[in-house]
């Protein structure tokens, strides 16, 4: 028995026919071809399949489509404006806070969902909001840096103290 | 070519594809979809030892969405495995089982859940064996046989080789230490559950996309096992999430989603669950270890005499690999004049262990540095000092015929022992907080293949297009430690290009030349030696053809910045595109080949090609600790690694795979088991299986330590592994500097130490760890003489040289 679910993903209206025990995550991955949700354990363990709905991270192995209709879902597709990376992308990219990159997607919105809630997070509180989120290559050093950096610029940028296009340019902030 | 003149390398650039991980584009396994692509899944056996009396599939055919249903009878009789040695494995077993998760049949459907369901009307009819579940009980019970062939009934493989007279070492020694250790087997647990995409066309050419670490491996084995020629199958290796030697091995779920497909004319994929990569394993076996060393007054080694018993598991796999390399890097080290050693692998009814990102190397580590520490203490020596004095020499052979180039090892503990404040803590830490430090060496890449032959271990092709563009084909796979980037910045350095002119086509048996694979940290040396040589050939083509026009000599000729110059006259040349065009207009097509195989220097003696490697990287490792003197709980609060890796040709990806290897020992020696009651796996979850998050993993201080290799590609050796091995001992050390007690097992669990300190205080000596051995005798030793010392003579045999 499928049901008829209208999703609204990285901004668009996506209807999807789909049986209704499906889960986000099988949506997302399987029906929308959106790939770039992972999946670690489908039992929501290990962080890898995060997406924000209205914001918020949740685990999209454990999430009913139907539950998140007429909410905002956002997925690592959605990160980018148009051509810009979301200066968190920018960062794990730069400092090597990618190395497989599986447990990427999940951790950078987590990270997004932190940094909306808190600009200017201590390293503690970014260990605490990436908690539930496994990397297996990292040892997290690089990825906890990268949040730190991103946090840093998307401050100054709203300060109007950078330049938005600056990446790698804003030598202060790489060598703190 | 001197360091200051380097544009690319020493650069911490991202990696090529770092882009394309961050927005979610790239394209693991899993993430292949096809047209009319249907889904596998693998019936498991739910007993750990039993014949198979009676397979029927009827019920499961007849299930509406099912496509096509396989036992082990539609596949060749042939059994496979990964060594030569240990062809042990069937991909759908056929008459017995011999753990909990062996397959036994498969299932294409519609999709996963359909599937799923065809696996549960399968009826199987079982015969249950004795189950054998430990070293004690697999060789206590002779008669149950796992296997019929081993050494010994249930005895996969036992060694012994002896260089030197250690007992007149002993004699000599002022101290004879023994002890006795335990390492408890860990699994890989890689974010990415392994993935496979079959098609079988109907022209009957295979073509396998994998998460896999070792294409190449899988596309001669698939030959084999599937009867069919391997110029026919292509394997394509998909990037890897998360390897750590779990994905080198051919594996059922390959073999059988290649066989649904050729029966259902579909592209068929099966993706493990997770429950299923705990079973499916080959990773850190659970060692029990015996080592007695002798010692001089001011802390030399006189000799070693070392022992290991390794739980095997159910299968081969790289198991005779895993035993000799428990005995093969301790005389790396330190100076070691005479060595013996002796190992045994008993196969047991559980998921076979294999290679884990030091494969072999840690559990020896662990006891070693140990048992080095408890000597410090009983001469009355700084740990760290002891260590230092008795530093390997460099650029001679080792008591086993190891031979060793640089070594920074002794840069590596003094910039940890200063970065760390080790001689201030060491006085003034306070009870419940200590300071632990070990030291290790680990391969550049092991210098024999798995299969004999005098072929390159790597190959790569470098091509350029009169675009200016250079595509870099190489069989290597790109696992997350950067392979692909690494080829791009050393062609780009040869070039004078950026790594932006330059793609990367990795891991496809149809169009790259061969790499062995990503295992025993081989690819940036090898596949980057064959690439320097690809790229110069080409060079060599462009500086020609540019020299005829610019009327000069090639000698004079300088790449850099995308162009081609005369080095003493810079305004004389042409932009690199434009090199490239006049080379093609004399040369006619510019693709060149690069090959690379490691000198032969293996020792000659039977077991003399575990070990050989070009070169050793060496690290260093304090940790400081604080144990809670109620609970026990151990928590890391900083670590100090110095690692020597010859010359970090990017300083962050180097520093990426230190980190990453520290993290993974500290869950080794803090909480990771992989371990079964009644057959099953306790705690196949990534919930139950404990793995340290953010909160669990302190500040990492890395230390680079560069002093070029004449081995490594300009001059770099290895990252990824040998930083892991030394950070599990010093943990082990500090936990002793903290409260007194020795817990000679891993994990050191909050139990162990409340256990170790209430037997210190009513009066037991404070330590927790084996207390028996088995009763097992190994063979006669082979006796080979001890060539420490020995000058590393020049390589004799330098295959691809030039």
């Amino acid at each position: 028995m499928k049901t008829l679910l209208a999703l609204r993903i990285n901004g668009e209206e996506r209807d999807v026919l789909a049986a209704a025990h499906k889960t986000l995550l099988e949506v997302l991955r399987e029906e929308l071809n959106l790939t770039g949700t992972k999946h670690g354990c489908e039992l929501g363990e290990c962080g890898t399949c995060t997406v924000l709905v209205d914001g918020a991270p949740v685990l999209s192995c454990l999430a009913l489509p139907v539950e998140c209709q007429g909410r905002e879902i956002k997925t690592v597709e959605g990160m980018a404006t148009g051509g810009d990376l979301h200066p968190l992308q920018q960062a794990f990219a730069e400092l090597g806070a990618a190395q497989c990159g599986y447990c990427t997607p999940g951790i950078l919105l987590t990270a997004e969902a932190l940094l909306e809630e808190t600009p200017v997070p201590t390293r503690d509180e970014i260990r605490h909001a990436l908690a539930g989120n496994l990397c297996r290559c990292t040892g997290y050093t690089k990825i906890l840096d990268a949040v730190e950096l991103a946090a840093l610029r998307m401050r100054r940028r709203l300060l109007g103290e950078v330049h938005p296009k600056a990446s790698r340019a804003d030598s202060e902030v790489d060598q703190r | 070519m001197k360091k200051d003149v380097f544009s690319i390398v020493g650069q911490s650039l991202p990696k090529i594809d770092a882009w394309a991980k961050v927005v979610g584009e790239t394209k693991f396994a899993d993430d292949l979809l096809m047209s009319r692509m249907a889904h596998g899944k693998l019936l498991r056996s739910p007993h750990p030892h039993a014949l198979i009396k009676r397979i029927d599939t009827t019920r499961a055919r007849a299930l509406p969405g099912v496509y096509a249903v396989i036992t082990g009878q539609d596949l060749p009789r042939v059994k496979f495995g990964i060594l030569p040695v240990s062809q042990d494995e069937e991909a759908l077993c056929t008459d017995k089982v011999r753990m909990v998760g062996d397959p036994i049949a498969a299932v294409a459907a519609v999709d996963e859940e359909t599937a799923e369901r065809g696996t549960r009307l399968i009826d199987v009819e079982y015969e249950p064996l004795r189950p054998l579940m430990s070293i004690e009980e697999s060789l206590g019970h002779p008669e149950v046989r796992i296997h019929e062939y081993g050494d010994r009934p249930n005895v996969h493989k036992a060694v012994a080789l002896q260089f030197g007279d250690v007992e007149a070492a002993f004699a000599h020694a002022h101290l004879v230490r023994e002890d006795v250790f335990f390492f408890e087997g860990n699994t890989h647990l890689p974010m990415e559950q392994h993935s496979a995409v079959a098609q079988w066309g109907p022209d009957g050419k295979l073509t396998l996309w994998s998460s896999t670490q070792t294409p190449h491996y899988v596309h001669r084995l698939l030959s084999k096992i599937l009867d069919m020629p391997q110029a026919h199958i292509r394997v394509v290796a998909a990037p890897v999430g998360g390897g750590f030697g779990g994905k080198l091995d051919p594996f059922a779920h390959e073999i059988a989603a290649c066989k649904l497909s050729q029966v259902c004319g579909r592209p068929v994929k099966i993706t493990l669950n997770r429950e299923e990569v705990f079973y499916t394993h080959r990773g850190r076996h659970p060692v029990l270890m015996w080592i007695k060393t002798g010692f001089t007054r001011d802390g030399a080694i006189t000799g070693m005499h070392f022992r290991s018993w390794l739980d095997g598991g159910a299968y081969g796999s790289y198991g005779v690999a895993s035993t000799f390399y428990t005995g093969a890097l301790q005389t790396v080290t330190y100076k070691i004049p005479v060595y013996k050693f002796e190992g045994a692998r008993v196969f047991t009814n559980k998921p076979p262990c294999g290679p884990k990102r030091g494969h072999g190397t840690p559990q020896p580590r662990f006891a070693m540095e140990c048992q080095i520490d408890k000597a410090a203490e009983q001469l009355g020596l700084d740990p760290a000092d002891m260590r230092r004095r008795n530093l390997a020499e460099p650029f001679v052979k080792t008591a086993n015929h190891l031979t060793v180039t640089t070594i920074g090892l002794g840069e590596c503990i003094d910039r940890v022992v200063e970065a760390s404040g080790w001689r201030e803590k060491r006085e003034s830490l306070p009870p419940g907080k200590g300071i632990g430090i070990a030291c290790s060496s680990y391969l550049t890449g092991a210098g024999t293949a798995i299969y004999w032959n005098d072929m390159p271990h790597s190959g790569v092709v470098v091509r350029a297009d009169r675009s200016g563009l250079v595509a870099v084909l190489c069989g290597a796979t790109d696992i997350g430690q950067g392979s692909d980037s690494i080829l791009a910045y050393l062609v780009a350095e040869v070039l004078g290009i950026d790594p932006k002119d330059i793609r990367v086509h990795p891991a496809d048996t149809d169009l790259t030349p061969v790499d062995l694979g990503s295992y025993s940290s081989r690819v940036t040396l090898m596949a980057g030696n064959a690439a320097i040589q690809a790229a110069e050939r080409l060079r060599a083509r462009l500086f020609e053809a540019v020299a005829r026009k610019l009327e000069t000599t090639p000698d004079r000729l300088s790449a850099a910045e995308r162009r081609v110059f005369v080095a003493d006259d810079p305004e004389r040349g042409v932009d690199f595109a434009q090199a490239v065009v006049l080379a093609e207009s004399v040369f006619g097509v510019l693709a060149f080949p690069g090959s690379y195989a490691p000198p032969k220097r293996a020792g000659k003696y039977k077991g003399g090609g575990v070990g050989p490697s070009p070169c050793y990287s060496y690290s260093a490792c304090v940790v400081e600790v604080s144990v809670d003197r109620e609970t026990g709980e151990v928590t890391p609060t900083e670590v100090w690694i110095a690692h020597d890796v010859g010359r970090a040709l990017n300083p962050l990806l180097v520093e990426g795979q230190v980190e990453g290897s520290i993290y993974m020992g500290l869950g080794e020696v803090l909480m990771e088991e992989q371990i079964f009651r009644k057959g099953v796996h306790k705690i196949p979850s990534l919930l139950d299986y404990k793995s340290p998050t953010t909160l669990e993993t302190p500040e990492i201080h890395t230390i680079l330590v560069e002093g070029a290799d004449p081995e490594g590609p300009f001059g770099a050796k290895e990252a990824g592994q040998g930083p892991l091995l030394p950070v599990i001992p010093a943990v082990a050390n500090a936990v002793y500097d903290a409260v007194g007690v020795r817990i000679d097992e891993t994990p050191i669990t909050a139990e162990k130490v409340v256990k170790a300190m209430e037997g210190k205080r009513q009066g037991k000596p404070g330590r927790l760890g084996p207390e028996r051995l088995p009763v097992f005798t190994f063979p006669e030793p082979k006796v080979v003489e001890s060539a420490f010392g020995l000058p590393a003579e020049d390589v004799s045999v330098r295959p691809f040289a030039s």
